[in-house]
């Protein structure tokens, strides 16, 4: 009862670090059909900012409440300043090219983000674990876990309700939609395409962010943490059919599950539970759980 | 005449759409016939079951004899069958003589062939007899990119026909094609196709071409087959003119024949 | 059928012996960048003959890595050091284990192509990261070629070792040039541009792109082998995908025009990487980056190109084609 409690616990924890640092992913590439490396360089991006914007902060010696407030204003900024250059500056240059010409883009723009980030922050790592520990711990069965813990897994359902809510129930939300599924009927309908496709890629570069600064807190953070996530995010919108959320979100919870299951049961499998779920998933569903539907060619 | 395929009680479902049913069609060597139908009747998604795009949910496909179904695409081609797409299916990026050197090396290749190099002049000369068999040897080094509709669905259907297949199935080979030269087209079409004996399936909108080129037409409609028979008697089937191609439908031979005959007769 | 040379072939035999001589004429720290760049060129290679049917590679370093890591425990292990021996072995662990994968990955195109070889490769990462005994992510040392016996010291092992990698590099750019003009390697285009069209002419893609893939995961195999021996070390950064990332790197930047462009290509970037981390060690990937898109977007067929002066230079609306091949 115990290891079935915490692995529910640590599977919960891990799918929800897991959908927070792959829905932003998703997200574009169902839109924009734009397979994103760069996501990596913006949840690097995320997190130094956070870790450095907390340290800043802690400095000056006021309440470690506050800090919470930083966390997502450096996503936000992180999602403005270089999901807007990104995008208006260089990729809406490319819309309607092959797709695999976009992953080539992208690499070399997750190349460039890899050295402003150490341009801006150097290449020592930053710490900022104030935020993790300050709401204390809550045992469950005995087992202690922190309370951000619990916080991540309430902002990461917070974030899949919130998407999930207005892309099914608000006009914008199903315009998306409408865009998702065909860019050029959607444009000759009227929808500025143009439009959606910056914000969302905002948004997408903003949730890419946010991953990195809520983790912030709970690791060091350094160079290479970027190229690290792309790994695990690939992984997981693999397995939940890329472009879709929804996927996105039940790929995480079976993978974060199934690590936390070799975790407590078996050790050495839990590098590679990723990697069995991935190809678990493939053999029955070539391309991932809930992947987009396509007409037919001929 | 010989047999060369046959299917059987051909049915395709697609979850709740019945895109095929009871599909039982027999072609015999050497054979022209026409398919007609409106769009989403069935033609294509026949066609595609018989070359092994597409697996039949049930029945059954025999080519010469043999059962052929749920057979992949590239063995159904090496039997024997071959087919042109509605939209062309090309090497776009590539010349016209490339594209027919492509469908040379892959119908000459029987085995994997790693050493020897796959291009050489007696190939390339085969190529442009290929495409001058179809008038097109004039567009060979061009781009298929930019080339026009009309010659791009020829070099779709040079390609379908490098390995002397012995049935061709040729969908909307017109379509695309200017008003104007469609009956031209056809003509080179049909002659190139004749001079091998190829039996030919060509699925058609424009009726004056079904006249003129099949002795035989197929009516398809909502996946099922209304009727199949020699040409003039389809056409003047009730159920194929309500269906299929209006009532409005003068036939040249009605006009001729018959001219006191008026519109509106049901 | 003939079994004319092309030039490029050509090149290559004459080019063979000049490479040699060279060894013996330039200053040491030249030939050193050669002999780097040949081991890791080959690798690019492998990621080239891939990217001319439109699969982009993002974890040839897998192989690159088996080659090494080969090399490596036969040296460790079993204190074979026997140039040919390694060599052999490298090329059975990479063509075994890309025998085995391709039957997986021959299924997939473009993006999931590019992920899958991602994430096999990180799979591999992760497993030698772990294991103690070899080292985690130090790797181990590699003992010093020999050949056939002979086992040369100081100058002459430098010498000896360079022309062992002279030679299997260019006898694999021939043997892959000869892949590519071959019926085969040819319809690796095709694939690239409508692989449907391909399956109707009567072959089988899978079957071209499993084949191709192995060839592939070969040549990177041995280049990983000459690798670890020119540096005497192997650890698992072989196999990261920001290495793979380098290989695709070179591969773009020098097209997929014609064999030898990796070859230079690789070279020239082992030779700026030098300086360019000298100068100014926090800004070298943004130029990767910066270069890399500047061709994608000026230079879709890579700097061959501009040696080949091609005719159809500024053609706006490009396709992927134009940068994942050249075609010659």
């Amino acid at each position: 009862m115990l290891t079935a409690v915490a692995i529910a616990v640590d599977g919960l924890g891990f799918a929800a670090w897991l959908f927070l640092s792959s829905v932003g992913l998703t997200l574009i590439y169902g839109v924009m059909r734009i397979l994103n490396i760069a996501h990596g360089g913006f949840y690097a991006l995320g997190a130094y900012s956070a870790a450095w914007s907390i340290g800043l902060y802690m400095q000056t010696g006021s309440t470690v409440a506050l800090t919470y407030l930083l966390i997502p204003a450096a996503a936000i900024a992180v999602g403005l300043i270089a999901g807007l250059l990104i995008e208006r500056g260089v990729l809406r240059f490319m819309y309607g090219r092959d797709e695999v010409l976009m992953v080539l883009v992208t690499y070399a723009l997750f190349l460039i983000l890899e050295d402003v980030t150490k341009l801006i922050w150097g290449t020592e790592s930053y710490v900022a674990y104030q935020p993790a520990y300050y709401l204390g711990t809550i045992d469950v069965y005995d087992i202690p876990y922190t309370v951000y813990k619990f916080l991540i897994i309430g902002v990461a359902v917070l974030c899949g309700l919130s998407l999930w809510l207005v892309l099914n129930h608000t006009r914008s939300g199903k315009l998306l939609l409408v865009v998702i599924e065909d860019r050029e009927i959607s444009s000759a309908l009227g929808i500025n395409v143009t439009l959606f496709f910056t914000v969302t890629f905002v948004i997408g570069a903003t949730l890419g962010a946010l991953g990195g600064a809520i983790t912030a807190p709970e690791i060091s953070v350094s160079p290479g943490i970027g190229a690290e996530v792309i790994v695990m995010a690939f992984a997981v919108i693999v397995i939940g059919g890329m472009g879709s959320i929804g996927g996105a979100m039940i790929g995480a919870i079976i993978v974060g599950l199934a690590r936390a299951a070799s975790v407590h049961i078996y050790p050495p499998a839990e590098l590679f539970s990723i990697y069995l779920v991935m190809a678990a998933v493939l053999a029955i569903k070539p391309y991932g759980l809930f992947a987009l539907a396509e007409g037919r060619k001929i | 005449m010989k047999t060369l395929l046959e299917t059987v009680k051909l049915e395709r479902l697609f979850g709740a759409v019945t895109a095929a049913s009871d599909i039982n069609v027999r072609i015999d060597a050497g054979e022209v016939l026409g398919v007609i139908g409106s769009n989403g009747a069935g033609k294509t998604t026949f066609v595609n079951m018989v070359t092994g795009y597409l697996r039949p949910t049930s029945g059954q496909i025999l080519y010469r004899g043999k059962d052929i179904t749920g057979q992949p695409t590239r063995d159904i081609t090496r039997l024997g069958i071959c087919r042109s797409f509605q939209i062309p299916q090309l090497f776009l990026e590539l010349s016209a003589l490339d594209n027919m050197l492509i469908a040379l090396t892959v119908a000459k290749q029987k085995k994997p062939v790693l050493w020897r190099p796959a291009i050489s002049p007696s190939l390339t000369d085969e190529a442009m007899v290929h495409l001058a068999r179809f008038r097109i040897d004039q567009y060979a080094d061009q781009e298929v990119a930019t080339l026009p509709q009309g010659i791009r669905k020829l070099i779709d259907i040079a390609m379908a026909t490098v390995s002397d297949p012995d049935l061709l199935f040729l969908d909307e080979p017109t379509s695309g094609v200017s008003a104007d030269e469609k009956m031209h087209f056809m003509e080179v079409l049909i002659n190139a196709l004749k001079a091998t004996k190829t039996a030919v399936l060509f699925i058609e909108h424009d009726m004056e071409i079904v006249e003129a080129f099949s002795p035989r037409v197929i009516a398809f409609y909502e996946g099922t087959i209304l009727a199949d028979g020699p040409t003039n008697e389809v056409l003047d089937n009730t159920k194929v003119r309500e269906f299929v191609i209006g009532s409005e439908f003068h036939r040249k031979a009605d006009e001729a024949e018959k001219p006191s005959r008026e519109k509106g007769e049901k | 059928m003939t079994h004319s040379l092309d030039r490029t072939e050509i090149s290559l035999l004459i080019g063979l012996p000049v490479l040699i001589g060279l060894g013996f004429i330039l200053p040491e720290w030249i030939v050193n960048y050669i002999q780097v760049s040949l081991g890791t060129g080959l690798v690019a290679l492998g990621v080239m003959i891939q990217m001319r049917a439109g699969l982009v590679s993002f974890g040839q370093g897998l192989y690159f890595c088996i080659g090494g890591y080969a090399a490596g425990l036969a040296g460790k292990f079993a204190g074979i050091s026997d140039l040919f021996v390694l060599l052999a072995l490298g090329i059975l662990a990479s063509v075994s284990i890309s025998f085995i994968l391709g039957f997986l990955l021959r299924r997939y195109r473009e993006i999931f192509y590019a992920m899958l070889s991602l994430a096999v490769s990180m799979i591999l990462f992760g497993l030698l990261s772990s294991i103690e005994e070899l080292g985690s992510t130090d790797g181990f040392n590699l003992p010093a070629a020999t050949y056939l016996g002979w086992a040369p010291q100081d100058e002459t092992a430098k010498h000896a070792l360079y022309v062992a990698t002279c030679i299997p590099t260019i006898l694999c750019a021939f043997l892959l040039n000869r892949y590519l003009r071959s019926p085969m390697g040819y319809i690796g285009e095709a694939i690239r541009e409508n692989e449907l069209r391909v399956e109707y002419l009567g072959t089988s893609a899978h079957r071209a792109v499993h084949i191709k893939y192995v060839l592939a995961a070969a040549v990177s195999g041995i280049g990983g082998v000459l690798w670890a021996l020119a540096l005497g070390h192997v650890d698992p950064e072989m196999t990261n995908w920001t290495t793979s990332g380098q290989f695709v790197f070179v591969a773009i930047l020098s097209g997929t025009g014609n064999i030898v462009a990796p070859l230079f290509g690789t070279f020239i970037l082992e030779i700026v990487r030098v300086y360019a981390v000298e100068l100014s060690p926090n800004t070298w990937q943004m130029i990767l980056g910066t270069v890399m898109l500047l061709t994608i977007i000026f230079l879709p067929k890579g700097l061959w190109s501009l040696i080949k002066k091609s005719k159809s230079a500024s053609k706006k609306g490009q396709k992927r084609s134009e940068i994942i091949a050249g075609g010659e």
